[in-house]
């Protein structure tokens, strides 16, 4: 298979948040997500319970691998950053360690200034962050650490989903 | 590609809905939808034109229960049908788990089918996919209609590789979740192969 399990640890979730709860103060922001390509919510900070966001986290996936697309066809590698403005509310999205997207909703109370510096010195932590879980991954797998959760399951674990 | 996250404890997999254009693949995702429970499905997003053909794409969330303690979540999503609209079926197909073909069995729609289950094939290769190798189901679809080809033929035709296969009418429901539960099973066992 061409891309790798993505895994997600403890640890690293909790310095991700940490992460995200520093940008959503220093940016002024009302909400952040963080968003697997494919369209998986991985994380989000702020007023979360405001928004749908296993929607907002596959439309914003959507939304990347459609201007990843018209980039290619324009022969550029992707689009980082875009960039959408409404009336009171504005979204700021961007790829962070070529594989998450982060996305960041401010109002008048901040600025796209503002949120293009502080989303740029989140993202090198946050790379840092994924990188190291990557490689952590990958130890895991090397060493045949088997602490997942499906290499037990039976086939009666599966049926009764269904039942 | 499955997400599992630990500190949730949540799996979260992707099943797309492949097949020509107006052969039902939306109409499954609506019967899903109105037959889940509330607490079991997130909202259904269709990016459709002005006369319900599907632009992008439709996405429905899931949630199945638990597996040793872990959220099982699918994500269904569907594909625009229509040949001029490959580029974005493309972009669906990306970290995709499990793939239902829905099959037009009207005759007239021979054609199509093929052509749509060639370029799944081609599209799947593209983004590093074996659809051989993938957990796959196929659906004969619009088993009520005039005009059918029988699903003898339609295996033969189109099942080369003798995965599980189903009739349906996704109008009335008929064959709709035994088309999901069969994918989401070989996705589930997949998944458990692929850790041993």
């Amino acid at each position: 298979m061409s891309n790798p399990l993505m895994v997600m640890y403890d640890e690293e979730f909790k310095q991700i948040n940490a992460v995200m709860d520093k940008l959503l103060r220093e940016a002024n922001s009302k909400v952040i997500f963080l968003v697997d390509k494919n369209g998986q919510l991985i994380s989000g900070v702020g007023e979360t319970e405001r928004f749908d966001t296993t929607s907002l986290a596959s439309l914003t996936a959507g939304n990347i691998a459609a201007t990843g697309g018209l980039a290619k066809l324009i022969g550029e590698k992707e689009f980082s950053i875009l960039f959408h403005e409404g009336e009171k509310d504005n979204l700021h999205i961007s790829i962070v360690a070529g594989r998450v997207i982060l996305v960041v909703l401010f109002d008048t109370r901040s600025s796209l200034g503002l949120v293009r510096l502080r989303v740029k010195k989140a993202s090198e932590e946050l790379t840092a962050i994924f990188d190291r879980l990557m490689q952590k991954a990958e130890e895991k797998e090397k060493s045949g650490e088997t602490d997942f959760p499906f290499a037990e399951i039976t086939d009666d674990d599966i049926d009764n989903l269904f039942s | 590609m499955s997400f599992i996250n630990y500190a949730s404890r949540e799996i979260n997999c992707k099943i797309v809905y492949y097949g020509p254009g107006l052969c039902g693949k939306t109409t499954n995702l609506q019967f899903v939808y109105q037959k889940t429970a509330p607490e079991s499905k997130g909202k259904m997003i269709s990016l459709a034109t002005e006369t319900e053909r599907t632009l992008f794409f439709d996405f429905l969330p899931l949630a199945l229960g638990e597996i040793r303690g872990f959220k099982t979540r699918f994500h269904l999503y569907t594909v625009p049908g229509q040949v001029f609209y490959d580029a974005s079926r493309k972009l669906i197909l990306k970290g995709v788990d499990g793939v239902v073909f829905v099959v037009d069995s009207q005759e007239e729609r021979m054609d199509a089918n093929f052509e749509s289950l060639e370029n799944l094939r081609e599209n799947l290769i593209e983004q590093g996919y074996d659809l051989d190798k993938l957990p796959f189901v196929i659906q004969y679809n619009k088993r009520d209609l005039p005009n059918l080809i029988s699903v003898e033929e339609l295996r033969r035709e189109l099942n080369l590789t003798h995965v599980p296969d189903f009739e349906a009418c996704a109008s009335t429901g008929e064959g709709v979740f035994e088309t999901l539960k069969a994918v989401a099973k070989l996705i589930l066992i997949d998944l458990k192969k692929g850790k041993q």
